[in-house]
């Protein structure tokens, strides 16, 4: 397999030490594994990116007066299953809480934080803004109906950011098992360089043997020059 | 001309695409690149080809909403 340059170069600086570490690592925090690797550089980067990804979702997705991080819970009830949260969860620590939270109201206690990362309420059958039990711990918390009603389209929004963030974080998890994935264009690129520097040389190699034959032919034509 | 396509997206909401194409650009490319300016000169690529792509793309969708 011909490898790129930079590919070639880079292979010789980058140590991944124990892979499936680093992986772990990364889905825990995006970022924590490169830096594990010693691969600062990048690891800032990644954590910048998917980091401020899933803080501005959570952000656009909740509001002081119903909680923030409401976009990102984990619920499979019936009526109410959450797919998203299967790409939030890529995310890793950031996500957490969501099951903290679930497991808190699925166990009838009082969520924390004014709801942060809490599942809505189940709605009553008659009323979808009224929760199911009124005499419930969490009965102050929003049904789904409620909460969608009021955060408008930036629930949607909260949503895609956050799982986009959890989506990109596999990318890097991949990348700190496995190292760089480097790009077919990259080696062509490197190829076509340096097929072209070949050439040069191969073209370079016979203007040469050609100006030697004229010196040789020369010479032959002309005995007295070679002291004949 | 029908505009219905764009009275579903408000314009302002596609202001949020922006850091999202800047973030999957970033992460994107320095999945393919280890230094830092291939990243850089790479995801600026991925950035434009992939506005260019949507754009493209809502044409596409505007002209079907209008001869419909």
């Amino acid at each position: 397999m011909v490898k790129s340059s930079e590919q070639e170069a880079v292979q010789e600086l980058v140590d991944l030490k124990d892979p499936a570490l680093a992986a772990f690592l990364t889905w825990l925090i995006p970022g924590l594994g490169h830096l594990y690797q010693g691969r600062r550089a990048k690891a800032a980067l990644f954590f910048i990116c998917i980091m401020a990804t899933f803080v501005y979702g959570c952000y656009l997705g909740g509001s002081s007066e119903f909680g923030w991080g409401r976009v990102v819970y984990f619920s499979w009830r019936p009526g109410d299953k959450r797919l998203p949260f299967i790409c939030q969860v890529g995310a890793g620590l950031p996500s957490m809480p969501a099951l903290v939270q679930a497991y808190r109201m699925k166990n009838h206690r009082k969520v924390w934080f004014n709801g942060f990362m809490a599942p809505p309420i189940p709605a009553s059958g008659q009323d979808e803004t009224e929760p199911a039990d009124p005499n419930d711990v969490n009965a102050d918390q929003l049904t789904a109906h409620t909460l969608q009603r009021n955060l408008h389209r930036y629930f949607d929004l909260g949503t895609t950011y956050t799982m986009i963030a959890g989506l990109l974080n596999v990318l890097v998890i991949y990348d700190a098992w496995g190292g760089p994935v480097f790009s077919e264009t990259a080696k062509k690129d490197d190829e076509e360089s340096s097929e072209d520097e070949d050439k040069d040389e191969t073209t370079d190699a016979t203007k040469g043997n050609t100006r030697n034959e004229a010196n040789n032919a020369a010479k032959s034509e002309n005995p007295r020059a070679n002291g004949a | 001309m029908d505009n219905a396509l764009l009275a579903v997206t408000e314009i302002n909401d596609l202001w949020y695409t922006v850091p999202l194409i800047v973030a999957a650009s970033l992460v994107y490319s320095a999945t393919r690149h280890e230094l830092l300016t291939p990243i850089l000169t790479h995801a600026v690529r991925i950035g434009i080809w992939s506005v260019g792509f949507m754009v493209v793309l809502f044409a596409v969708l505007a002209l079907m909403s209008w001869w419909s």
